[in-house]
């Protein structure tokens, strides 16, 4: 999967080289509570291991092969801060020393490999486990759906960002369809290896699984007076505010909006390309909002095309950020009125 | 894809490319890459050139081209992808040996394997006159993060370790018979990772504490400065702006 010099062009290398920075950066902060003083060298430590257990190649089918890309591994072991910090230091590391993945393509290949699996896989994982029942049994079962679903996730991804800004002339619907299915069957011997890995390593020592932490029975003291609970594990955390990332993703969401939009492939996408061909849009209505001032991704009134399609993009941010914004907080404002009436 | 990177490139010597600092190697090369990906791909002489500036340099820092073409095996699997393209693409068709192929495929091709392989080469060549620690010295000088380029030297003074652990293991494994043929062997090959991770970190853990007990205070002490002059810089940017002045001149004429 490494992407090598000459795929992307200059645009899309740059706003995923900005993308990438940005996430490093949130991941140097968020990495330094999870391993405490001891960041760097273990995080070193974990990078050596992922870069060995990619190494490790393990059959998929009759007589193909497929290698660990290890964002989950990583994630559900050590937490998934550290886990982007050590996969993209891995990625640095092929890059300049081993020649492996183009220098101008380090962004994308960080923002696909490192933090898109990661991102994905950790997030089904804690899904999964929130909902499953208390208990450690439920961890390789979550750590087998997390890694299963990142790979195809990050292949989509790759995909997505071949279509804004690749190279080649190839439908992308087809080869949505191609790299979706091959990364479905390497995302399940990921999700095989990954389970057992960790189930290995939850069986000798649960105290080093990151994803495991506060599903372990708590230790009872029982003495004559009665039996209390001792509280065992990491103190909770102190809240953070979200709002650097916030910001951070806010800005990175519109520059991609308003800077890299007017270099997006102006041809139809896959679906209205198909139509047009079929001779689908024949009998099309044309869209009641299609007098928008939004229509087409362009203002209305605005001279220059560059600046209307940017204008329409970071508007179109906006708008997804407020709709978004007052779903999460509806949910959230019910959650806590939920957890309330239990207390 | 991943996996082959048993060997490192590093090749000591001694000349003008080896002796340059680390920081103006990294940053010439960086320049470099982007350059030739920003040179209009239908200007073929400037591709010419471009190879013909990696070629004085690989031949300053006498690194012979059978190295360099050896270590391009990398690219391989792009390659092939590369190759494709012509026949999968969109748009006009053109009769090339009999075959109907895309047009633009065959831009597109001709554009990635261009660049892919000029971009490789002169990561090649930076990998193989560049000790890898200092590699990382020039990349704080360079004002990298510091935690970022620390994680990296510990990675780098690890691998190695880890490396010769998992052979052990795998020797292990195949004197007592094992194969790993299909889907059955998974936990077989899972369990050593397993038993892997275990073995690392609580190394690691034993290592950390020796290095607390040793007086580390969570940076490195920085032994070697090894600033760079005006005069380095000028050798090394010469590398970036012979490519920038071709690809110019390319943008011009296009």
């Amino acid at each position: 999967m490494h992407v090598p010099d000459g795929f992307f062009n200059a645009p899309v290398s740059v706003a995923a080289g900005a993308f990438a920075a940005t996430g490093l950066g949130v991941c140097l902060r968020g990495a330094r509570r999870e391993l405490d003083d001891r960041t760097a060298p273990m995080a070193g430590l974990v990078a050596a291991f992922i870069f060995a257990v990619q190494m490790l190649n393990f059959p998929v089918a009759a007589g193909t092969s497929g290698h660990l890309l290890g964002g989950t591994l990583a994630a559900v072991l050590v937490g998934p801060y550290t886990a982007v910090l050590c996969v993209s230091v891995v990625l640095l590391v092929q890059g300049f020393f081993f020649a492996d993945g183009g220098l101008t393509a380090l962004g994308v290949n960080i923002t696909l490999m490192a933090i898109v699996t990661t991102v994905v896989g950790w997030t089904v994982f804690r899904l999964i486990v929130r909902a499953a029942p208390r208990g450690r049994s439920v961890v390789p079962i979550a750590a087998f759906f997390g890694a299963a679903v990142s790979v195809p996730v990050a292949s989509l991804a790759f995909t997505a960002l071949f279509w804004i800004g690749g190279t080649a002339p190839i439908d992308v619907s087809s080869v949505a369809v191609t790299m979706g299915g091959v990364h479905v069957l390497i995302g399940l011997g990921e999700g095989l290896i990954t389970a057992l890995t960790v189930s290995s390593v939850l069986a000798v020592r649960p105290d080093l699984v990151y994803g495991a932490r506060g599903l372990t029975a708590p230790l009872l003291l029982r003495t004559p007076g009665g039996t209390t609970e001792v509280a065992t594990g990491p103190a909770p955390r102190p809240h953070r505010s979200a709002r650097p990332l916030l910001a951070g993703g806010a800005l990175v969401a519109v520059v991609l909006a308003g800077v890299v939009s007017f270099y997006a492939s102006s041809s139809p996408d896959g679906l209205e390309k198909v139509a047009a061909d079929k001779g689908l849009n024949t009998h099309e209505a044309s869209h009641p909002l299609g007098e928008s001032p939004l229509a087409g991704y362009g203002v209305k009134g605005v001279g220059s095309e560059r600046l209307a399609v940017g204008l329409a993009g970071v508007a179109g941010v906006g708008i997804t950020v407020l709709a978004g914004g007052a779903i999460f907080y509806a949910v959230r404002r019910r959650g806590r009125s939920a957890d309330e009436a239990h207390a | 894809m991943g996996a082959g990177h048993q060997r490192q490139l590093y090749r000591p010597g001694d000349t003008l490319v080896h002796r340059l600092p680390p920081q103006c190697k990294l940053l010439a090369v960086a320049c470099f890459a982007v350059v030739v990906v920003a040179t209009p791909r239908e200007a073929f002489w400037a591709f010419g050139v471009h190879v013909l500036l990696l070629a004085v340099v690989a031949a300053v820092a006498r690194v012979p081209p059978a190295f360099v073409l050896r270590r391009m095996v990398i690219e391989l699997p792009f390659v092939v992808f590369a190759v494709a393209l012509p026949v999968i693409g969109l748009g006009a068709r053109v009769e090339v040996l009999g075959m109907s192929l895309s047009a633009e495929g065959l831009w597109a091709a001709w554009n990635i394997l261009a660049k892919a392989t000029l971009g490789v080469v002169a990561s090649v060549l930076l990998a193989a006159t560049t000790e890898p620690r200092a590699m990382l010295q020039g990349a704080r000088r360079l004002r990298l993060p510091p935690l970022l380029v620390q994680i990296a030297m510990f990675m780098l003074r690890y691998m190695d370790v880890i490396l010769d652990e998992m052979r052990r293991m795998r020797i292990a494994r195949e004197s007592r018979g094992f194969a790993g043929r299909d889907l059955r062997h998974l936990p077989v090959l899972a369990k050593s990772a397993g038993a892997l991770f275990i073995r690392s970190y609580e190394r690691g853990e034993r290592v950390h504490l020796a290095m607390l007990s040793r007086g580390y205070t969570g940076t490195m002490p920085v032994i070697h400065e090894g600033g760079a002059s005006a005069g380095d810089w000028a050798t090394a940017v010469l590398l970036p702006v012979a490519a920038l002045v071709t690809a110019a001149l390319s943008w011009s004429l296009s």
